[in-house]
């Protein structure tokens, strides 16, 4: 006994994860979501007369932008967090790979719940 | 040769990256909306410094490409497209509607009373 890993523990986890279908299909699912999505907010941004914080505020309130502002950051966060996860997989090698998965996965996670915070907030009138 | 599919692809990662960096100002101005008036300013003079405007350049065109050769793929995921010379033409026409759709939201955003001015 040379190493205190068994043969079944050396192997495992070295084949697919089976996952991969599933990770491609959530990638199509968020990038189609995300034409609309992205189209309307750009749009919806150009469109305010300005950018002060009353007029952002009453855009934010209205229950179709509040909803649709959701909508857009879950879907854009979790669009990014498969995209910069392939490009992790891709280009680190080395042992920060999990390490980087595992920050990046963390930020996502912050962000989308942060958005969807302060949009609830000025939604519900808590902010002034 | 190969060399146009090297470029939209590897132009789509990067796009997308900055894309991602993006959506950190997305939800940094959102929660300066939500942290009240005194908050937004601080986060306004921040957010409209000369400096990043340049970024904001450079997300309109991430923002144009990304979505135009993103719906390349779309259409190539139900098996179209995929023949030699139909990608190296869809290709092009990604190029070409992006500078046009940059073109438009540019002198929207940065000329004709957009808020980049």
């Amino acid at each position: 006994m040379k190493s205190l890993r068994s043969p079944l523990g050396r192997v495992g986890g070295l084949g697919s994860a089976k996952s991969g279908v599933h990770h491609w299909w959530l990638q199509r699912l968020t990038s189609i979501a995300l034409v609309p999505l992205t189209i309307w907010f750009t749009v919806s941004i150009l469109s305010l007369p300005s950018l002060d914080h009353v007029t952002v505020m009453a855009w934010v309130a209205q229950s179709w932008t509040a909803l649709l502002l959701i909508v857009l950051v879950l879907v854009a966060t979790y669009h990014s967090q498969l995209g910069i996860q392939v490009v992790v997989e891709d280009y680190i090698h080395s042992g920060m790979k999990t390490l980087t998965l595992v920050i990046v996965t963390f930020v996502h996670a912050l962000l989308a719940v942060a958005g969807v915070f302060a949009i609830l907030k000025v939604a519900f009138g808590g902010a002034s | 040769m190969t060399r146009y599919t090297l470029f939209t692809s590897i132009f789509n990662r990067l796009t997308g990256v900055a894309l991602s960096v993006g959506l950190i100002a997305l939800v940094y101005w959102l929660m300066a909306v939500a942290g009240g008036r005194q908050s937004y300013e601080r986060a306004y003079a921040i957010l409209s410094s000369g400096l990043l405007k340049v970024v904001y350049a450079g997300l309109l065109v991430a923002f144009c490409y990304h979505l135009v050769a993103g719906i390349r793929h779309l259409i190539w995921d139900t098996g179209r497209g995929l023949e030699r010379t139909q990608s190296k033409r869809s290709a092009g026409v990604v190029i070409a509607v992006s500078v046009v759709l940059v073109v438009l939201l540019g002198y929207w955003a940065f000329l004709a009373g957009g808020h980049a001015q």
